[in-house]
Parts: structure tokens; sequence; C-alpha cells
């Protein structure tokens, strides 16, 4: 039983078949990567999963609940959170205001009218979101805003800020693009350490191949639209399918 | 209970202060000298001052914090006008129901509007506040004119029932007060050439906008404030951190609408006499300049932009050729006439030419509105005064 299960998924924009019968099994508790090349539908799969696109047939299940046609705060509020492959953060607040914002989500859920009480009184998410900052060794940034930092930082924040909300299911799409190498080492620490601690059950799209064999317990390749191949890291490496996909193959 | 930050706190103050003395400290100049016509300090256009003040502070909720940029916010004001008689005519002459009306009916309208305006964001959300404005004004013109009185506007009369106060039907008409003290009561302190002026319906108006501004205060530090900034900053990762942005807008949209509720109840308050024209474009235009201008996003501009284009429309417009020749009569003939003919077109009938250029100025030069003006002089002092606290080391005693 897979905490996300999605079967025959089929998704079309107008004559494009971006998605064809696609099924996918997450197990919990394990970092699952979704790999192939550009083009071969991963991100819009993501999007899916988390109330962006719904796709034309198939199902999508998350802890036995049906994700399709859910709004996607529902399905944060449910326990899957998504880490963009642009980092989507709060660029005019600090970077401690933030993960306050997740903090308080997970709290209050999706709305709460509470105008009259105080951020500075609500000593309990203040001490959980600094502990986040410092989980994710970004402490010393606390009242830097969020715009003026570098890249490699917001990725990191954007991280803190989806783990804040403890969730069940965590999405990554491509958590180290663009980064340099020693940012790259830093997130594949920081990941394992997080799936180490907590259990995370992660979903990770990744171009990166030495990131995807650092932390992958289990890989789908994806190429146009279908699952070509899903099986251990170890079996994946040269299966011939998976050479046919990146390279060309004989066409 | 540590409710607010320091700067907080004096920020609070220093409008308590300045609300509280403004009789004074708009009114700098003797009576009689040639300075005397730019003195603000009386009743009228202090009212003016605080109802504006108020209307600024509650679209600064909605405008400052979300970014939802309404263009229709004087819709509320004019609902809020016309609520506030309709009490005057049916109940009493009190201001606390006819107030209490005003934002209810305000908040309703708000709800409403706010509705189906929030369905879309950006320009559209924009053009739909205004649609719904312009409907309201053009309605109260017309079809709605058994309730608005139409071109004509809503007036007390002496047949009205006011089933409180017992209408008689006789005598003066009655004026607004609260419980006995008259609106329009004003005392007035000779101290040497001055007078400075102190109005009960100013003070009334003036502790509803402290009241306002601290409430405004209250939303801006709460957790419910972070969220609204969220939503102007990225409504994309809200969505994705499990909160939904269509209540907060909302209720945003609701308080700021009960705001322009309650600047409408004071104005019929301090006048009890509402027209259509107080729903006018132009009218919601000018709660957006006021805002723009004084610092959208801030505590206080809102407030200080209210001030200043008030200012602005009451002062500058007075100041006509005569005047003007009056002071320039130091000067030959030929450069006198020419002087007052180039500023013949900012002052006077002109005033909006000089507004408007301020505007650009601040628009460009300071994109943070006055606050940012005032901000970055802070900025000034506080280096200097930091230099000097940084190099004592190096500087040799004086003595």
């Amino acid at each position: 039983m897979g905490i996300l299960e999605v079967q025959n998924v089929n998704k079309s924009f107008g004559g494009l078949k971006a998605l064809q019968n696609v099924n996918l099994n997450i197990e919990e508790g394990t970092i699952h990567a979704i790999i192939g090349p550009n083009g071969a539908g991963k991100s819009t799969l993501l999007n899916c999963f988390v109330g962006k696109l719904v796709p034309d047939t198939g199902t999508v299940m998350f802890n036995g609940q049906s994700l399709l046609g859910i709004k996607p705060h529902e399905i944060n509020q449910a326990g899957v959170s998504r880490v963009f492959q642009t980092p989507e953060i709060f660029t005019d607040l600090s970077v401690f205001e933030n993960v306050l914002i997740p903090c308080f989500a997970k709290r209050d859920g999706s709305f709460k009218m509470n105008a009259l009480n105080r951020v500075r009184n609500e000593v309990d998410i203040q001490e959980k979101a600094e502990q986040m900052l410092i989980d994710v060794n970004m402490i010393d940034k606390r009242d830097m805003i969020a715009s003026s930092m570098s890249r490699g930082d917001k990725r990191r924040l954007e991280m803190a800020m989806c783990l804040a909300q403890d969730p069940k299911l965590l999405l990554l799409d491509e958590p180290t693009a663009g980064m340099a190498r020693a940012d790259t080492n830093n997130t594949i620490d920081l990941l394992s350490e997080i799936q180490d601690r907590r259990h995370i059950t992660m979903a990770v799209i990744e171009h990166d191949m030495h990131v995807v064999f650092s932390l992958a317990q289990k890989i789908s390749v994806l190429a146009q639209g279908t699952v070509i191949v899903e099986d251990l890291p170890e079996n994946i490496k040269g299966h011939p399918k998976v050479q046919e996909a990146y390279l060309g193959g004989a066409h | 209970m540590n409710t607010f930050s320091k700067a907080d706190k004096n920020t609070l103050l220093f409008v308590i202060i300045i609300t509280m003395l403004a009789p004074f400290i708009l009114n700098p100049f003797p009576e009689g000298s040639a300075m005397a016509q730019f003195n603000a300090g009386y009743p009228d256009l202090m009212q003016r001052f605080a109802i504006f003040g108020i209307l600024a502070v509650g679209f600064n909720i909605l405008f400052g914090l979300t970014g939802y940029l309404s263009f229709g916010h004087a819709a509320f004001l004019g609902v809020g006008s016309y609520s506030a008689v309709w009490m005057f005519k049916l109940l009493s002459m009190n201001i606390i129901p006819a107030l209490i009306l005003s934002v209810i009916i305000a908040g309703v309208f708000a709800l409403v509007i706010g509705f189906i305006s929030l369905r879309r964001s950006g320009i559209y959300f924009s053009i739909l506040t205004l649609a719904f404005a312009q409907m309201s004004f053009s309605l109260a013109y017309s079809v709605l004119t058994p309730i608005t009185n139409g071109e004509t506007g809503l007036q007390i009369t002496l047949n009205d029932p006011r089933i409180l106060d017992g209408g008689t039907g006789a005598g003066n008409l009655p004026v607004t007060g609260l419980f006995g003290m008259e609106m329009r009561n004003t005392f007035t302190l000779d101290v040497g050439a001055w007078a400075f002026q102190f109005n009960v319906g100013y003070y009334v108006c003036a502790i509803f906008l402290i009241l306002a501004f601290y409430l405004s205060m209250r939303i801006f530090r709460s957790p419910f404030g972070l969220m609204l900034r969220a939503i102007k900053t990225n409504q994309t990762r809200l969505n994705y951190t499990g909160l939904n942005s269509r209540p907060y807008t909302l209720a945003a949209f609701v308080i700021s609408g009960m705001y322009a509720g309650l600047a409408g109840g004071l104005m019929a308050s301090m006048d009890p006499l509402a027209g259509a024209e107080r729903m006018q474009w132009t009218a919601s235009g000018e709660i957006v300049l006021m805002t723009i201008l004084g610092g959208a996003g801030t505590l206080l501009g809102p407030v200080l932009g209210a001030g200043f284009i008030k200012y602005f429309e009451n002062i500058f417009s007075k100041i006509n050729d005569n005047v003007l020749h009056t002071w320039f009569s130091f000067m030959p003939d030929g450069l006198e006439n020419a002087i007052v003919w180039v500023l013949h077109f900012f002052v006077g009938k002109g005033w909006h030419l000089t507004l408007g250029m301020l505007f650009m100025l601040v628009v460009i030069f300071l994109p943070g509105g006055l606050m940012e003006g005032a901000d970055r002089i802070r900025a000034r002092f506080g280096r200097n005064k930091g230099d000097g606290d940084d190099t004592p080391n190096a500087t040799t005693p004086a003595e």
C-alpha cells in the first residue's frame, strides 16, 4: 500500500498527449525519484498531484483519499507540500515571516479570522519557526528580506517552509537546479537527514543523476508521457530502456 | 502585555498627540496676518482631515496589505452617508445609531461586492469594483430616488418622524449630537492674536480616527495581517501552503468597506446631508491617491496622504489672483503681473495641477510615498548620529 497511488492517469493539452496511462506507486517513508528527458511529462505529473492540473482520466489517491477536483490548499492541508522548480516564496517578507506563515497554516487551518491576536505573542509558533530555520541552517538570515537572498538560499527557505508543515508527502521539483556543486551536496545532505529523522515520504523530480542516485530508494523513468521503468536505483543505471529514452534509441 | 513594539507605541502616541492638539498645530499663524490663510485649524477642515484619515486607513487595510486595488471605495462612503441620514430622519439625531447603521450597511454592501469582485484579481478586480461603484452612483440618481432623494440629496426635514427624539414639525431643523453634545459646538480660545477653535464634531471624528488607527495597527501586527501581506507577495505559495486566499481577501475587503462606511457616517454626522456625488469615481480615485501619496502599506502614510490632499484642496484652492497680487505687490508691476500670471495656473482653481505634479514627483522619486521620504530623512539623521557613536575612539577629546 503506497502513500500515493496513481493509476492510469491521462492528460492531453490539445493534441499533445502529455501523460499516457501513468501508473505510479510511492511507498510511505521512501524517497522516490521521477526522472526522464525534457518534455517527458514530469512536471505535468507533479501538477496533477497538487491540484494545479486535473487529469483527463485516471485516479490519484493519497492515503486512500482521491486528490482529484480538490483545491490546492485543501491538498496541502491533507499533507502534501511542494517545492517548486523556481522558488515560490514570499519575496517581500522577511525570512522569519516566510516560515511563520506555514506554521500558522499548520496550526490554524486554511482560514482563521485572528485579526486581533498578535504575531509577537504566538510563542509556540515563533519557537517552531525558529527551530525550522536552525534545522536548515538559516537562522543567521532570520531578518533578511527573502527577495535579497541567493537562489540556493531561496530554495532552502522554501524547503524549510514546506517542512514547517510536517507534510506526509513532500514533492520536490528539481530541488538542485541551478545550484553550485557545494550547494547541491548540502541539499542532498539536508534531504537525507530529514528523511532519516522525520521519515517524510518524498517524490523528487531531478535531472542531476548524482542527486538521484544519492537519494532515491526507488526510481521511475518517464519518457513521452509514460512510465517506462520503475525499479530500484541499482537496476536503473544499466537498463536498456532507460538508455534508449535518454540517448534517443534506434530512431 | 507586550502588545506592540516600542516603535509602534510611539507611532500610536504620535497619532494621539497630533489629533488631540490639531487645533493648535494647524493654526500656527496669527489671525489677520498674511499667512493666516494657510491656517487649517477650523472645524470644517479638521473634521475632513479626520474623516478622510479614517477612510484612507481602512482603504490601506485592503490595498496596502493585500495589494487589491479597489476603485470603488467611494460607494461604501456614500452608502454610509445615506444610512446615517436615514437614521437621523427616522430614529434620532444622536450620531451613535447612525454610525452603527452606516458601518453595518457598508459592511453588507462590501460583502456582496467583494464576493463577486474578488473572483478576479489585478486590473479586473479594479474594473469590477469601479463598475459596482458607478452602478451605485447611477442608481442613486435614478431608480433609487425614493431612498436617496436623487439630485437634491438626502436631507433631514422638520416632518421626519424621529421616533426617539419626537419629531415636532415645528421650529428649527434639529442638529446632530452625541447625547446632547451638539456636533457644531465650538469653543474658541483666544491667545494673543491667535484664535484656536475646539469643535465637538472634530473631537468625535478624532477619537474615531484614533480607534480606527489602533484597530488597523492590531490588524497589521496580527497573523491575519501577515496572511494579507503574504497574499500581496505570492498567492501561489499561499495556496500551496494550505491557506485559502479568498476568505482572507474578502474579510479585508469587508473590513475596509466598514471603515469607509464609518467615514461616510461621520461625514453625515457633521453635516446631515448625503448626495450621490459622494460615490462618483473621482471620489474613489481620491482615496487611492491619498493612500499612494502617503505610502501604501505603511501605518501612518494613508493618514498623512489624506491630510495632505485635503489641505491642498481647501487651502491652495482659496488662493486667487487677488491674494497673489497682494503677495507680490512689492515687485515692479510688469514682473508682478508676470509672476501672478504663471502662478495663476497652480493655485485657486488650478490646485489640481499642483497636486497632480506633486503626485507625479512622489510616485517617481518616492515610490513608497511620503512615508518613504520621512524614512529617508530619518535614515540620514540616524546615520549621522550613528557615525558619531561609532567614532568616539578615533576623535580626540576636545577638553
